[in-house]
Protein backbone atom coordinates (compact mmCIF):
# COMPACT_ATOMS: atom_id res chain seq x y z
CA UNK A 1 0.00 0.00 0.00
CA UNK A 2 3.08 2.52 0.98
CA UNK A 3 5.21 1.14 -1.43
CA UNK A 4 2.33 1.82 -4.25
CA UNK A 5 2.00 4.98 -2.86
CA UNK A 6 5.96 5.65 -2.93
CA UNK A 7 5.71 4.21 -6.91
CA UNK A 8 3.18 6.40 -8.40
CA UNK A 9 4.69 9.49 -6.41
CA UNK A 10 7.71 8.75 -7.69
CA UNK A 11 6.33 8.33 -10.95
CA UNK A 12 4.47 11.46 -11.25
CA UNK A 13 7.72 13.43 -9.53
CA UNK A 14 6.80 16.64 -10.55
CA UNK A 15 3.32 16.32 -9.01
CA UNK A 16 4.80 14.89 -5.77
CA UNK A 17 7.09 17.87 -5.82
CA UNK A 18 4.18 20.96 -6.62
CA UNK A 19 2.30 19.36 -4.10
CA UNK A 20 4.98 19.56 -1.60
CA UNK A 21 6.05 22.74 -2.08
CA UNK A 22 2.81 23.95 -1.61
CA UNK A 23 2.23 21.54 1.83
CA UNK A 24 5.36 23.51 2.86
CA UNK A 25 3.94 27.66 2.29
CA UNK A 26 0.55 26.50 3.50
CA UNK A 27 2.81 25.17 6.56
CA UNK A 28 4.76 28.42 6.55
CA UNK A 29 0.80 29.87 6.86
CA UNK A 30 -0.62 28.33 9.56
CA UNK A 31 2.32 27.91 11.65
CA UNK A 32 3.32 32.18 11.57
CA UNK A 33 1.64 32.65 14.61
CA UNK A 34 3.33 29.80 16.46
CA UNK A 35 6.85 30.90 15.12
CA UNK A 36 6.61 34.17 15.03
CA UNK A 37 4.02 35.36 18.37
CA UNK A 38 5.02 38.60 18.45
CA UNK A 39 3.88 39.31 14.38
CA UNK A 40 5.91 40.73 11.86
CA UNK A 41 6.38 44.75 13.06
CA UNK A 42 8.62 44.22 15.90
CA UNK A 43 12.24 45.01 15.59
CA UNK A 44 14.06 42.46 16.15
CA UNK A 45 17.50 43.45 15.81
CA UNK A 46 20.43 45.84 13.64
CA UNK A 47 18.59 46.58 10.68
CA UNK A 48 19.92 45.02 7.29
CA UNK A 49 21.52 41.91 9.44
CA UNK A 50 22.17 39.08 6.60
CA UNK A 51 20.70 35.57 6.59
CA UNK A 52 22.58 33.83 9.42
CA UNK A 53 24.20 37.36 10.74
CA UNK A 54 21.37 37.10 13.76
CA UNK A 55 20.54 34.16 15.30
CA UNK A 56 16.20 33.74 15.31
CA UNK A 57 16.55 35.94 12.16
CA UNK A 58 17.23 33.08 9.64
CA UNK A 59 16.77 35.07 6.99
CA UNK A 60 18.46 38.43 7.87
CA UNK A 61 16.48 42.30 9.04
CA UNK A 62 15.14 44.46 6.61
CA UNK A 63 16.03 48.15 6.69
CA UNK A 64 13.92 48.28 9.82
CA UNK A 65 15.36 45.74 11.94
CA UNK A 66 12.53 43.02 11.47
CA UNK A 67 12.74 40.04 10.75
CA UNK A 68 12.80 39.00 7.82
CA UNK A 69 11.59 35.48 8.42
CA UNK A 70 8.50 36.60 9.99
CA UNK A 71 7.25 38.49 6.94
CA UNK A 72 8.17 35.98 4.76
CA UNK A 73 5.76 33.38 6.80
CA UNK A 74 2.97 35.99 7.18
CA UNK A 75 2.95 37.35 3.76
CA UNK A 76 2.23 33.44 2.96
CA UNK A 77 -1.09 33.36 4.44
CA UNK A 78 -1.97 36.70 2.28
CA UNK A 79 -0.31 35.61 -0.43
CA UNK A 80 -2.88 31.93 -0.60
CA UNK A 81 -5.68 33.92 1.11
CA UNK A 82 -5.99 36.51 -1.51
CA UNK A 83 -5.06 33.61 -4.29
CA UNK A 84 -7.16 31.04 -3.54
CA UNK A 85 -10.43 33.12 -2.57
CA UNK A 86 -10.22 35.71 -5.45
CA UNK A 87 -10.02 32.49 -7.88
CA UNK A 88 -13.11 30.85 -6.17
CA UNK A 89 -15.35 34.02 -6.14
CA UNK A 90 -14.07 33.84 -10.07
CA UNK A 91 -15.08 30.50 -10.39
CA UNK A 92 -18.21 30.76 -9.01
CA UNK A 93 -19.27 33.80 -11.82
CA UNK A 94 -17.55 32.42 -14.35
CA UNK A 95 -18.71 29.15 -14.38
CA UNK A 96 -22.26 29.98 -13.88
CA UNK A 97 -21.85 32.59 -17.01
CA UNK A 98 -20.45 30.58 -18.90
CA UNK A 99 -22.41 27.23 -18.32
CA UNK A 100 -25.72 29.34 -19.15
CA UNK A 101 -23.85 30.62 -22.57
CA UNK A 102 -22.50 27.67 -23.73
CA UNK A 103 -25.96 25.56 -22.92
CA UNK A 104 -27.89 28.05 -24.12
CA UNK A 105 -26.61 29.62 -26.69
CA UNK A 106 -28.83 32.55 -29.21
CA UNK A 107 -29.30 35.82 -28.13
CA UNK A 108 -28.58 34.25 -23.77
CA UNK A 109 -24.89 33.68 -25.04
CA UNK A 110 -24.35 37.07 -27.18
CA UNK A 111 -25.11 38.99 -24.52
CA UNK A 112 -23.33 36.77 -21.91
CA UNK A 113 -19.97 36.99 -24.14
CA UNK A 114 -20.33 40.65 -25.02
CA UNK A 115 -20.67 41.20 -21.46
CA UNK A 116 -17.13 39.16 -21.02
CA UNK A 117 -15.65 40.67 -23.73
CA UNK A 118 -15.37 44.14 -22.71
CA UNK A 119 -14.10 43.16 -19.26
CA UNK A 120 -11.22 41.50 -20.88
CA UNK A 121 -11.22 44.67 -23.41
CA UNK A 122 -9.56 46.26 -20.27
CA UNK A 123 -5.79 45.69 -19.64
CA UNK A 124 -6.28 43.30 -16.24
CA UNK A 125 -3.53 45.03 -14.13
CA UNK A 126 -5.14 48.29 -14.78
CA UNK A 127 -8.94 47.06 -13.98
CA UNK A 128 -7.35 45.94 -10.69
CA UNK A 129 -6.36 48.92 -9.77
CA UNK A 130 -9.13 51.24 -10.50
CA UNK A 131 -11.42 48.75 -8.51
CA UNK A 132 -9.02 48.76 -5.44
CA UNK A 133 -7.95 52.77 -6.18
CA UNK A 134 -11.92 53.28 -5.82
CA UNK A 135 -13.36 51.01 -3.05
CA UNK A 136 -10.01 51.35 -0.55
CA UNK A 137 -7.19 49.00 -0.32
CA UNK A 138 -8.55 46.42 1.82
CA UNK A 139 -8.07 42.76 1.58
CA UNK A 140 -11.66 41.79 0.75
CA UNK A 141 -11.55 44.90 -1.62
CA UNK A 142 -8.08 42.87 -2.93
CA UNK A 143 -9.69 39.66 -3.29
CA UNK A 144 -12.98 40.94 -5.41
CA UNK A 145 -10.56 42.83 -7.76
CA UNK A 146 -8.92 39.92 -8.69
CA UNK A 147 -12.02 37.65 -9.22
CA UNK A 148 -13.20 41.06 -11.46
CA UNK A 149 -10.36 40.28 -13.42
CA UNK A 150 -9.91 36.63 -13.67
CA UNK A 151 -13.47 35.56 -14.37
CA UNK A 152 -13.56 36.12 -17.96
CA UNK A 153 -10.84 33.66 -18.91
CA UNK A 154 -12.79 30.98 -16.81
CA UNK A 155 -16.48 31.98 -18.57
CA UNK A 156 -14.69 31.62 -22.09
CA UNK A 157 -13.63 28.19 -21.27
CA UNK A 158 -16.16 27.03 -19.71
CA UNK A 159 -18.24 27.95 -22.85
CA UNK A 160 -16.34 26.43 -25.11
CA UNK A 161 -16.37 23.20 -23.15
CA UNK A 162 -20.40 23.44 -22.62
CA UNK A 163 -20.77 23.77 -26.53
CA UNK A 164 -19.40 21.06 -27.52
CA UNK A 165 -20.30 18.95 -25.06
CA UNK A 166 -24.15 19.75 -24.88
CA UNK A 167 -24.07 18.39 -28.45
CA UNK A 168 -23.07 14.45 -27.09
CA UNK A 169 -25.24 11.84 -27.65
CA UNK A 170 -25.86 11.38 -23.74
CA UNK A 171 -26.57 14.88 -23.08
CA UNK A 172 -29.64 14.56 -25.46
CA UNK A 173 -30.06 11.32 -23.94
CA UNK A 174 -30.31 13.51 -20.32
CA UNK A 175 -33.30 15.41 -22.43
CA UNK A 176 -35.48 12.44 -23.51
CA UNK A 177 -35.79 11.46 -19.92
CA UNK A 178 -37.08 15.09 -18.93
CA UNK A 179 -34.30 16.62 -17.04
CA UNK A 180 -34.34 19.70 -16.10
CA UNK A 181 -31.94 22.05 -17.79
CA UNK A 182 -30.09 23.27 -14.68
CA UNK A 183 -29.52 19.81 -13.51
CA UNK A 184 -27.98 18.54 -16.78
CA UNK A 185 -26.22 21.52 -17.00
CA UNK A 186 -24.75 21.04 -13.07
CA UNK A 187 -24.73 17.39 -12.93
CA UNK A 188 -24.56 16.33 -16.33
CA UNK A 189 -21.72 18.62 -18.36
CA UNK A 190 -20.71 20.83 -15.66
CA UNK A 191 -18.29 17.26 -14.42
CA UNK A 192 -17.04 16.64 -17.62
CA UNK A 193 -16.12 20.33 -18.41
CA UNK A 194 -14.46 20.75 -15.05
CA UNK A 195 -11.08 19.35 -16.04
CA UNK A 196 -9.97 22.19 -17.99
CA UNK A 197 -11.13 24.62 -15.45
CA UNK A 198 -9.17 22.82 -12.70
CA UNK A 199 -5.79 23.67 -14.54
CA UNK A 200 -6.61 27.12 -15.53
CA UNK A 201 -7.61 27.87 -12.19
CA UNK A 202 -4.50 26.73 -10.44
CA UNK A 203 -2.66 29.04 -12.92
CA UNK A 204 -5.23 31.53 -12.33
CA UNK A 205 -4.67 31.13 -8.53
CA UNK A 206 -0.44 31.56 -9.52
CA UNK A 207 -1.17 35.04 -11.85
CA UNK A 208 -3.52 36.11 -8.16
CA UNK A 209 -0.87 35.82 -6.45
CA UNK A 210 1.48 37.60 -8.29
CA UNK A 211 -1.31 40.74 -9.19
CA UNK A 212 -1.36 40.90 -5.25
CA UNK A 213 2.26 41.38 -4.88
CA UNK A 214 2.33 43.74 -7.71
CA UNK A 215 -0.59 46.04 -6.41
CA UNK A 216 1.42 45.81 -2.71
CA UNK A 217 4.40 46.55 -4.83
CA UNK A 218 3.17 49.69 -5.81
CA UNK A 219 1.43 50.15 -3.06
CA UNK A 220 -1.64 49.57 -3.48
CA UNK A 221 -1.89 46.53 -1.07
CA UNK A 222 -3.89 46.73 2.65
CA UNK A 223 -1.24 48.71 4.76
CA UNK A 224 -2.20 46.63 7.91
CA UNK A 225 -0.82 43.32 6.67
CA UNK A 226 2.62 42.31 5.34
CA UNK A 227 2.56 40.34 1.85
CA UNK A 228 5.88 39.35 -0.15
CA UNK A 229 5.19 42.23 -2.56
CA UNK A 230 5.18 44.67 0.40
CA UNK A 231 8.29 43.37 1.24
CA UNK A 232 9.85 43.47 -2.15
CA UNK A 233 8.87 46.94 -2.55
CA UNK A 234 9.95 48.37 1.03
CA UNK A 235 13.46 46.18 0.03
CA UNK A 236 13.86 48.06 -3.31
CA UNK A 237 16.15 51.11 -1.76
CA UNK A 238 18.40 48.25 -0.65
CA UNK A 239 18.43 46.80 -3.58
CA UNK A 240 22.57 47.22 -4.25
CA UNK A 241 23.38 46.50 -0.62
CA UNK A 242 21.49 43.93 0.65
CA UNK A 243 19.75 42.04 -1.95
CA UNK A 244 18.87 39.41 0.02
CA UNK A 245 15.56 41.54 0.71
CA UNK A 246 14.25 41.47 -2.48
CA UNK A 247 15.37 38.19 -3.22
CA UNK A 248 14.03 36.11 -0.71
CA UNK A 249 10.47 37.41 -0.93
CA UNK A 250 10.64 37.34 -4.94
CA UNK A 251 11.98 33.14 -4.57
CA UNK A 252 8.94 32.74 -2.29
CA UNK A 253 6.25 33.71 -5.08
CA UNK A 254 8.17 31.90 -7.50
CA UNK A 255 8.07 28.70 -6.13
CA UNK A 256 4.58 28.97 -5.13
CA UNK A 257 3.47 29.83 -8.78
CA UNK A 258 5.80 26.76 -9.86
CA UNK A 259 4.26 24.52 -7.27
CA UNK A 260 0.97 25.53 -8.69
CA UNK A 261 1.73 25.32 -11.94
CA UNK A 262 3.17 21.79 -11.49
CA UNK A 263 -0.07 20.45 -9.30
CA UNK A 264 -2.89 21.70 -11.99
CA UNK A 265 -0.70 19.75 -14.63
CA UNK A 266 -1.28 16.56 -12.20
CA UNK A 267 -5.25 17.52 -11.62
CA UNK A 268 -5.82 17.42 -15.38
CA UNK A 269 -4.59 13.45 -15.40
CA UNK A 270 -6.04 12.80 -11.74
CA UNK A 271 -9.76 14.06 -12.89
CA UNK A 272 -10.11 11.73 -15.71
CA UNK A 273 -11.69 8.70 -14.47
CA UNK A 274 -10.09 7.13 -17.87
CA UNK A 275 -6.81 7.89 -16.82
CA UNK A 276 -7.66 7.26 -13.00
CA UNK A 277 -5.80 4.44 -11.94
CA UNK A 278 -7.87 0.93 -10.66
CA UNK A 279 -7.43 -2.09 -9.35
CA UNK A 280 -8.22 -4.70 -11.96
CA UNK A 281 -10.28 -7.59 -9.73
CA UNK B 1 -58.16 -1.68 -36.46
CA UNK B 2 -60.71 0.62 -34.92
CA UNK B 3 -57.73 0.61 -31.23
CA UNK B 4 -56.48 4.11 -31.24
CA UNK B 5 -52.74 3.62 -32.12
CA UNK B 6 -49.85 4.06 -29.63
CA UNK B 7 -48.14 6.49 -31.57
CA UNK B 8 -49.94 8.09 -34.50
CA UNK B 9 -47.76 10.37 -36.95
CA UNK B 10 -49.67 12.18 -39.47
CA UNK B 11 -47.95 14.36 -42.53
CA UNK B 12 -45.11 15.84 -40.43
CA UNK B 13 -42.72 17.84 -42.20
CA UNK B 14 -39.66 19.09 -40.52
CA UNK B 15 -37.08 21.56 -41.81
CA UNK B 16 -33.97 23.73 -40.23
CA UNK B 17 -31.62 26.08 -41.23
CA UNK B 18 -28.39 24.44 -41.21
CA UNK B 19 -24.75 27.01 -42.77
CA UNK B 20 -25.40 25.98 -46.17
CA UNK B 21 -29.09 27.06 -46.40
CA UNK B 22 -32.36 25.64 -45.53
CA UNK B 23 -33.02 21.50 -45.52
CA UNK B 24 -36.27 19.63 -45.74
CA UNK B 25 -35.27 16.17 -44.11
CA UNK B 26 -38.80 14.96 -43.55
CA UNK B 27 -41.81 15.37 -45.88
CA UNK B 28 -44.78 14.45 -45.14
CA UNK B 29 -44.62 11.62 -43.39
CA UNK B 30 -47.57 9.27 -41.91
CA UNK B 31 -47.90 6.23 -40.21
CA UNK B 32 -48.96 4.27 -36.98
CA UNK B 33 -47.68 2.18 -34.44
CA UNK B 34 -49.47 -0.07 -32.41
CA UNK B 35 -48.98 -1.39 -28.87
CA UNK B 36 -46.35 -4.37 -28.43
CA UNK B 37 -45.46 -4.08 -32.40
CA UNK B 38 -42.02 -3.60 -33.74
CA UNK B 39 -42.34 -1.03 -37.01
CA UNK B 40 -38.86 -0.88 -39.12
CA UNK B 41 -38.12 2.00 -41.04
CA UNK B 42 -35.60 1.73 -43.17
CA UNK B 43 -34.12 4.41 -45.62
CA UNK B 44 -30.58 5.15 -46.97
CA UNK B 45 -28.55 7.53 -44.78
CA UNK B 46 -29.36 11.01 -44.97
CA UNK B 47 -32.97 10.11 -46.06
CA UNK B 48 -34.49 11.18 -42.56
CA UNK B 49 -35.03 9.02 -40.70
CA UNK B 50 -33.14 10.30 -37.24
CA UNK B 51 -34.58 13.50 -38.22
CA UNK B 52 -37.85 12.19 -38.10
CA UNK B 53 -36.56 10.07 -34.41
CA UNK B 54 -35.23 13.69 -33.35
CA UNK B 55 -39.02 15.33 -33.90
CA UNK B 56 -40.96 12.22 -32.02
CA UNK B 57 -38.50 12.47 -29.34
CA UNK B 58 -38.86 16.22 -28.84
CA UNK B 59 -35.41 17.13 -29.69
CA UNK B 60 -36.14 18.27 -33.03
CA UNK B 61 -39.35 20.99 -33.46
CA UNK B 62 -41.82 19.36 -36.19
CA UNK B 63 -42.49 22.22 -38.83
CA UNK B 64 -46.20 21.04 -39.28
CA UNK B 65 -47.98 17.93 -38.71
CA UNK B 66 -48.87 15.79 -35.78
CA UNK B 67 -47.46 13.12 -33.41
CA UNK B 68 -49.96 11.32 -30.94
CA UNK B 69 -49.40 9.41 -28.24
CA UNK B 70 -52.35 7.40 -28.23
CA UNK B 71 -54.20 10.60 -29.30
CA UNK B 72 -52.42 12.69 -27.22
CA UNK B 73 -51.05 15.33 -29.23
CA UNK B 74 -46.83 15.90 -28.43
CA UNK B 75 -45.78 18.18 -32.18
CA UNK B 76 -45.47 21.74 -30.66
CA UNK B 77 -45.04 21.27 -27.37
CA UNK B 78 -42.26 22.71 -25.30
CA UNK B 79 -39.69 20.81 -23.07
CA UNK B 80 -41.89 21.48 -19.89
CA UNK B 81 -45.08 20.56 -21.64
CA UNK B 82 -43.59 16.97 -22.74
CA UNK B 83 -42.19 16.05 -19.48
CA UNK B 84 -45.22 13.93 -18.95
CA UNK B 85 -44.49 12.41 -21.92
CA UNK B 86 -41.04 11.23 -21.54
CA UNK B 87 -41.49 8.35 -19.24
CA UNK B 88 -43.41 6.80 -22.03
CA UNK B 89 -41.46 7.23 -24.99
CA UNK B 90 -37.39 6.72 -24.54
CA UNK B 91 -34.64 6.13 -26.79
CA UNK B 92 -31.73 4.08 -27.37
CA UNK B 93 -28.73 5.95 -29.65
CA UNK B 94 -26.69 4.60 -32.60
CA UNK B 95 -23.20 5.17 -30.97
CA UNK B 96 -22.96 3.65 -27.68
CA UNK B 97 -19.22 4.98 -26.86
CA UNK B 98 -21.01 7.91 -26.62
CA UNK B 99 -24.78 8.03 -25.07
CA UNK B 100 -23.38 6.94 -21.82
CA UNK B 101 -22.06 10.30 -19.56
CA UNK B 102 -18.01 8.77 -19.42
CA UNK B 103 -18.06 10.31 -15.27
CA UNK B 104 -21.23 8.38 -14.18
CA UNK B 105 -21.12 4.83 -12.55
CA UNK B 106 -23.12 2.14 -14.14
CA UNK B 107 -25.66 2.63 -10.95
CA UNK B 108 -26.44 5.86 -11.33
CA UNK B 109 -27.15 6.22 -15.00
CA UNK B 110 -29.60 3.40 -14.50
CA UNK B 111 -30.80 5.64 -11.59
CA UNK B 112 -31.12 8.89 -13.09
CA UNK B 113 -34.24 7.88 -15.06
CA UNK B 114 -36.29 7.04 -11.40
CA UNK B 115 -34.62 10.14 -9.46
CA UNK B 116 -35.96 12.39 -12.83
CA UNK B 117 -39.17 11.48 -12.10
CA UNK B 118 -39.31 10.65 -8.79
CA UNK B 119 -40.55 6.68 -9.32
CA UNK B 120 -40.63 4.61 -6.00
CA UNK B 121 -38.92 5.33 -2.79
CA UNK B 122 -35.32 5.69 -3.08
CA UNK B 123 -34.27 3.04 -1.24
CA UNK B 124 -36.04 1.15 -3.82
CA UNK B 125 -34.61 2.39 -6.66
CA UNK B 126 -31.11 0.80 -6.54
CA UNK B 127 -32.87 -2.71 -6.31
CA UNK B 128 -35.23 -2.09 -9.37
CA UNK B 129 -31.34 -0.57 -11.25
CA UNK B 130 -30.11 -3.96 -10.43
CA UNK B 131 -32.79 -5.70 -11.51
CA UNK B 132 -32.70 -3.83 -15.14
CA UNK B 133 -29.38 -4.81 -14.96
CA UNK B 134 -29.55 -8.83 -14.59
CA UNK B 135 -32.52 -8.41 -17.55
CA UNK B 136 -30.44 -7.03 -19.71
CA UNK B 137 -27.51 -9.90 -18.96
CA UNK B 138 -25.00 -7.71 -16.93
CA UNK B 139 -24.28 -8.93 -13.90
CA UNK B 140 -25.72 -6.40 -11.10
CA UNK B 141 -22.21 -6.08 -9.24
CA UNK B 142 -21.12 -4.49 -12.56
CA UNK B 143 -22.94 -1.46 -11.52
CA UNK B 144 -19.72 0.57 -9.76
CA UNK B 145 -18.18 0.12 -12.93
CA UNK B 146 -17.66 3.45 -15.45
CA UNK B 147 -19.16 2.96 -18.93
CA UNK B 148 -15.19 3.19 -20.13
CA UNK B 149 -14.35 -0.84 -18.60
CA UNK B 150 -17.45 -2.14 -20.77
CA UNK B 151 -17.46 -3.63 -24.67
CA UNK B 152 -19.46 -1.50 -27.04
CA UNK B 153 -22.24 -4.51 -26.66
CA UNK B 154 -22.24 -3.99 -23.45
CA UNK B 155 -22.41 -0.15 -23.03
CA UNK B 156 -25.88 -0.69 -25.33
CA UNK B 157 -26.61 -3.24 -22.75
CA UNK B 158 -26.85 -0.34 -20.49
CA UNK B 159 -27.81 1.75 -23.24
CA UNK B 160 -31.34 -0.28 -23.04
CA UNK B 161 -31.43 -0.57 -19.61
CA UNK B 162 -30.95 3.28 -19.23
CA UNK B 163 -34.35 3.36 -21.81
CA UNK B 164 -36.30 0.75 -20.05
CA UNK B 165 -35.99 2.10 -16.30
CA UNK B 166 -39.16 4.17 -16.55
CA UNK B 167 -40.88 1.02 -18.48
CA UNK B 168 -41.92 3.43 -21.28
CA UNK B 169 -44.41 2.11 -23.80
CA UNK B 170 -42.26 3.28 -26.85
CA UNK B 171 -38.86 2.81 -27.22
CA UNK B 172 -37.37 4.30 -30.26
CA UNK B 173 -34.26 2.76 -31.23
CA UNK B 174 -31.88 4.87 -33.72
CA UNK B 175 -29.64 2.54 -35.16
CA UNK B 176 -28.78 0.78 -32.22
CA UNK B 177 -26.73 -1.77 -33.50
CA UNK B 178 -24.91 -0.29 -36.64
CA UNK B 179 -21.92 0.29 -34.46
CA UNK B 180 -21.48 -2.62 -33.06
CA UNK B 181 -19.73 -6.36 -34.51
CA UNK B 182 -22.26 -8.56 -36.36
CA UNK B 183 -22.10 -11.01 -33.96
CA UNK B 184 -22.86 -8.93 -30.93
CA UNK B 185 -25.71 -7.11 -33.50
CA UNK B 186 -27.62 -10.16 -33.15
CA UNK B 187 -27.42 -10.59 -29.34
CA UNK B 188 -28.67 -7.33 -28.96
CA UNK B 189 -31.58 -8.03 -31.01
CA UNK B 190 -32.54 -11.13 -29.00
CA UNK B 191 -32.30 -8.99 -26.25
CA UNK B 192 -34.45 -6.14 -28.01
CA UNK B 193 -36.75 -9.27 -28.60
CA UNK B 194 -36.96 -11.23 -25.37
CA UNK B 195 -37.48 -7.41 -23.71
CA UNK B 196 -40.20 -6.83 -25.53
CA UNK B 197 -42.02 -10.29 -25.02
CA UNK B 198 -41.61 -9.68 -21.21
CA UNK B 199 -42.81 -6.24 -21.18
CA UNK B 200 -44.99 -5.68 -23.81
CA UNK B 201 -42.98 -2.55 -25.40
CA UNK B 202 -43.14 -1.35 -28.85
CA UNK B 203 -40.44 -0.32 -31.08
CA UNK B 204 -39.82 2.30 -33.77
CA UNK B 205 -36.57 0.55 -34.61
CA UNK B 206 -34.41 2.66 -37.04
CA UNK B 207 -31.51 0.55 -39.76
CA UNK B 208 -30.52 1.11 -43.20
CA UNK B 209 -29.77 -2.87 -43.26
CA UNK B 210 -32.99 -4.59 -44.26
CA UNK B 211 -31.62 -7.85 -43.73
CA UNK B 212 -31.56 -7.34 -40.24
CA UNK B 213 -35.39 -5.86 -39.55
CA UNK B 214 -36.32 -8.52 -41.89
CA UNK B 215 -37.15 -11.17 -39.21
CA UNK B 216 -37.02 -8.73 -36.14
CA UNK B 217 -40.01 -6.45 -37.27
CA UNK B 218 -43.64 -6.70 -37.57
CA UNK B 219 -43.67 -4.09 -40.35
CA UNK B 220 -41.34 -2.00 -42.15
CA UNK B 221 -41.65 1.38 -43.60
CA UNK B 222 -38.85 2.21 -46.59
CA UNK B 223 -38.31 5.92 -46.26
CA UNK B 224 -36.60 7.84 -49.84
CA UNK B 225 -35.62 11.12 -49.43
CA UNK B 226 -37.81 12.08 -46.63
CA UNK B 227 -40.85 10.24 -47.69
CA UNK B 228 -42.06 6.49 -46.60
CA UNK B 229 -42.48 5.11 -50.19
CA UNK B 230 -43.72 1.90 -49.11
CA UNK B 231 -44.63 0.09 -46.22
CA UNK B 232 -46.15 -3.46 -45.01
CA UNK B 233 -45.96 -6.43 -43.31
CA UNK B 234 -42.02 -7.50 -42.75
CA UNK B 235 -42.12 -10.45 -45.46
CA UNK B 236 -44.32 -8.83 -47.68
CA UNK B 237 -42.22 -6.02 -48.72
CA UNK B 238 -38.87 -8.09 -49.08
CA UNK B 239 -40.73 -11.00 -51.05
CA UNK B 240 -42.66 -8.14 -53.45
CA UNK B 241 -41.09 -5.17 -53.56
CA UNK B 242 -43.51 -2.59 -54.60
CA UNK B 243 -41.35 0.74 -54.80
CA UNK B 244 -38.41 0.90 -56.88
CA UNK B 245 -36.51 2.09 -54.06
CA UNK B 246 -37.07 -1.22 -51.86
CA UNK B 247 -36.12 -3.39 -55.22
CA UNK B 248 -32.95 -1.27 -55.30
CA UNK B 249 -32.37 -1.96 -51.89
CA UNK B 250 -32.99 -5.74 -51.79
CA UNK B 251 -31.03 -5.90 -55.17
CA UNK B 252 -28.07 -4.19 -53.18
CA UNK B 253 -27.62 -6.65 -50.52
CA UNK B 254 -24.87 -8.78 -51.31
CA UNK B 255 -25.60 -12.42 -51.41
CA UNK B 256 -23.32 -15.41 -50.85
CA UNK B 257 -24.52 -17.88 -52.38
CA UNK B 258 -25.83 -17.35 -56.04
CA UNK B 259 -28.13 -20.27 -56.12
CA UNK B 260 -30.30 -19.77 -53.41
CA UNK B 261 -33.43 -16.97 -54.34
CA UNK B 262 -32.99 -14.95 -51.99
CA UNK B 263 -29.91 -13.98 -49.29
CA UNK B 264 -30.54 -16.26 -45.87
CA UNK B 265 -32.76 -14.51 -43.32
CA UNK B 266 -31.23 -13.03 -40.43
CA UNK B 267 -32.62 -15.27 -37.65
CA UNK B 268 -32.15 -14.03 -34.07
CA UNK B 269 -32.72 -17.25 -32.29
CA UNK B 270 -29.36 -18.57 -34.64
CA UNK B 271 -27.36 -16.48 -32.83
CA UNK B 272 -24.78 -17.22 -29.57
CA UNK B 273 -26.78 -17.74 -26.74
CA UNK B 274 -24.43 -16.65 -24.27
CA UNK B 275 -25.13 -12.81 -23.72
CA UNK B 276 -22.39 -11.59 -21.81
CA UNK B 277 -19.45 -13.18 -21.85
CA UNK B 278 -18.29 -13.55 -25.33
CA UNK B 279 -18.50 -9.79 -26.04
CA UNK B 280 -15.87 -9.17 -23.36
Amino acid sequence: MMRAFLTSAARNWPVSLGAILLLVILFMALTAGIFFPEGPYVSVGRPLQWPGDLAGAPMGTDALGRNMAAGIFYGARISLLVGFASVAVALIFGIVVGAYAGYYGGWIDNLLMRATELFQTIPQFMLAIVVVAIFGPTIKVIVFALAVVSWPAIARLVRGEFMVIRERAYIQGCIVLGMKDTRIIFTQILPNALSGVMVMSTVLVATAILMESALSFLGFGDPNVITWGSMIGSGRNNMRDAWYIITIPGLCLLITALALNLVGNGLTDLMNPRLRKRKVK
Amino acid sequence: MSMTPLLHVKDLHCSFKVSSGMIHPVRGVSFDLHRGETLALVGESGCGKTTLARCILGLQKATSGSIQLEGNEMAGLDRMQLRKFRPRVQCVFQDPFSSLNPRKRVEVLLREPLDVHHVGPKEERLRAVHEMMEKVGLPSEWGRRFPHEFSGGQRQRIGIARALMLRPDLLICDEPVSALDVSVQAQIINLLDELQRDLGVSYLFISHDLTLVETFADRVAMMFKGEIVESGPAREVWRNPQSDFTRRMIDAIPVPDVTRAAPPAFRPDAAPQDKTMTES
